[in-house]
């Protein structure tokens, strides 16, 4: 198969393209920046839309729009961006509306900075706008896996009906890597149902909305909704192990931070310490049923992340608190090297 | 027995929410009678704000799409870039069109978006029971202005149509009234005009529309429609802003201040 040397942000525009993505509405920020540019010169021979929305609260409502009448629609951003379309996202949600979100993150709280970071763990998996609802999440690790990641989240939209995200990082955004795109046939969804087309007078109008005044009405609807989270959780999740058959400690890491945790386990290893990674694909739904087979023989765990410590708060759930759950992480968009993370498996006893 | 009057197909039968006296049902009803016209009910996609006609969704017999308060025009511009070939239309009250989704109406406008923006002005926001809309004329008591609306302190109203006619997207800003049969007649001839234009990708359209709101004006229905002609009329004087089609750029004299 054919290798292109690109950045992570062309990918994830060629990957959607390749998906079938018929629009793309954004927002100029960094550093996703070259996520619209592609778009915007390749959409158009590609038949598709592009167009550069007034704000990222209008650009999602686009997507909002454009979803509603069928078309795979996507939108991206970074960190400060994603929290103004946050109300978007909670309508498409609460519209059952399929679409795909990417959150190149950089550093916050605020303006924060333009360097890589994490701390959108929360906001991507527990809150990304009011209400009662989940989104799909995706965690890529490289360039290639943001390829396959743009593919399954457009996939996975339209047969949930849900919005996805890619959660990415100024790091992954920014980096080039070799990369292949496989032959993509975008299942074909029927939106007929639904889908706000125009009737023809042929058949009853369709609604999209996400209004219920009776409160049994709404209830029934985010229930629903549930019934089918619940189904996602038993079959969606996906997770990397590595090394963890007979790990004494198990790191967890994901995106560009789990690469920097990998080489920081293959040193120990070499040193004889008995560390094995935890790498979750999914963070919602988190693999549970993972992390419980990876951290089997292991004696604690240690979560490494560009935040003061998020996903850890998962990773205790998921395990019950049945072992001691460690953290280490640097913030502000400081990326924690190889040497630190083995020096924190030290200090936890891992040299023994 | 010859029918001579009834309702407009595209208008569903079912009764309204909608408060005695209130001027929604005029225009839907004229809006619908455009479409029924026009007869592309079922090549129409309509977008509903947040306010009073947050439900107009269940009244309009065309696919319809609920948005988020002021979000109207950016959802229509995602239905109709991806759908260029349908007609698009959003409803809209001020509060929705003129306070938190002004960038959205004057992006929509300025990048001569194709869809028709159907504009309601009662100078109230109705839905959340009678506040200070960003159309209130100075003077003008509602929930929070209770000693009248003081520019000094709540600034001024603003006049759509006057500022989206300024706009080169702009193919057709007027502003109509449903206080009498002939403007009536006017406002449905304006909406034809809009949708006219949409269907040769003339632009965007707004027709703004002087209704009103007996219930948080504490007015009977009669002296509401007094109150419009009395108070409203002189402070928004009708007409057109600008039309491209007609050549007209500005022929409406500036209102009372």
């Amino acid at each position: 198969m054919e290798r292109n040397l690109m950045k992570g942000n062309e990918a994830l525009a060629e990957a959607a393209i390749r998906a079938g993505c018929k629009c793309f509405f954004g927002y100029p920020i960094t550093p996703q920046t070259e996520l619209a540019a592609y778009m915007a010169k390749r959409m158009h021979k590609a038949g598709g839309v592009f167009l550069q929305a007034e704000s990222e609260v209008a650009a999602i409502n686009m997507v909002l729009g454009a979803a509603s009448t069928g078309v795979r629609a996507m939108t991206s951003s970074s960190s400060p961006g994603i929290s103004l379309k946050s109300e978007g996202v909670s309508y498409i949600a609460g519209s059952d509306l399929p679409a795909v979100i990417i959150n190149v993150e950089r550093g916050g709280p605020g303006l924060g900075g333009i360097q890589p970071s994490q701390a959108d763990y929360w906001q991507a998996t527990k809150a990304l706008g009011h209400g009662d609802f989940q989104l799909l999440v995706y965690a890529p690790a490289s360039v290639q896996e943001m390829v396959d990641c743009v593919v399954k989240a457009f996939d996975r939209a339209d047969k949930y009906r849900m919005p996805a995200m890619i959660l990415a990082d100024g790091l992954l955004g920014q980096m080039m890597e070799p990369v292949s795109f496989p032959e993509i046939n975008p299942d074909a969804y029927d939106k007929s149902g639904w889908a706000t087309t125009g009737h023809k007078n042929q058949r009853e109008h369709h609604i999209v909305n996400s209004l219920y005044l009776q409160p049994d009405q709404l209830e029934k609807s985010i229930v629903d909704r549930f019934k089918k989270y619940e189904i996602i959780k038993e079959t969606e999740t996906d997770a990397e192990l590595y090394l963890t058959e007979d790990c004494d400690i198990l790191l967890c890491a994901f995106g560009a931070t789990a690469r920097v945790v990998k080489s920081a386990v293959n040193s120990a290893r070499e040193q004889g310490i008995k560390a094995g990674l935890f790498r979750p694909k999914t963070l919602w739904p988190f693999p549970v049923k993972e992390i419980n087979e990876a951290a089997k023989t292991a004696k604690c765990l240690l979560s490494v992340e560009m935040s003061m410590g998020q996903m850890v708060d998962d990773i205790k759930l998921a395990i019950n608190c049945s072992k001691p759950v460690h953290f280490y992480g640097r913030t502000g968009g400081v990326i924690p090297t190889p040497v630190e993370v083995l020096e924190e498996i030290k200090k936890l006893g891992g040299a023994k | 027995m010859a029918v001579v009057f009834e309702r407009p197909k595209s208008l569903v039968d079912i009764p309204t929410h909608y408060c005695p006296g209130c001027t929604h049902g005029i225009v839907h009803r004229i809006l619908c009678e455009v479409i029924d016209e026009m007869g592309i009910e079922g090549d129409t996609i309509g977008v509903c704000p947040v306010g009073c006609s947050v439900m107009a969704y269940d009244y309009f017999s065309c696919d319809m799409i609920e948005a988020a308060h002021g979000r109207a025009p950016a959802v229509a511009t995602g239905v109709k870039r991806t759908n260029p070939d349908k007609f698009v239309f959003t409803y809209q009250g001020d509060g929705d069109l003129a306070a938190i989704g002004t960038a959205e109406t004057v992006h929509a406008a300025t990048r001569g978006e194709n869809i028709v923006v159907i504009f309601i002005n009662n100078t109230i926001y109705g839905m959340t029971g009678g506040q200070m809309a960003p159309t209130t004329i100075p003077g003008q008591v509602t929930q929070t202005t209770p000693f009248g609306r003081d520019p000094q302190l709540a600034g001024f109203p603003v006049r759509v149509c006057e500022m989206l006619s300024t706009l080169t997207g702009t193919a057709l800003a007027q502003r109509v009234a449903v206080d009498s049969v002939p403007h009536i007649r006017e406002a449905k001839k304006a909406i034809r005009k809009a949708f006219e234009n949409q269907k040769a990708g003339r632009g965007f359209s707004i027709v703004e529309v002087l209704s009103t709101c007996p219930t948080n004006w504490g007015l009977a229905p009669l002296d509401a429609i007094k109150r419009l002609q009395d108070e409203m009329i002189p402070y928004y004087p009708l007409g057109v802003y600008k039309d491209v089609e007609a050549g007209v750029f500005e022929n409406v004299q500036g209102g009372n201040e």
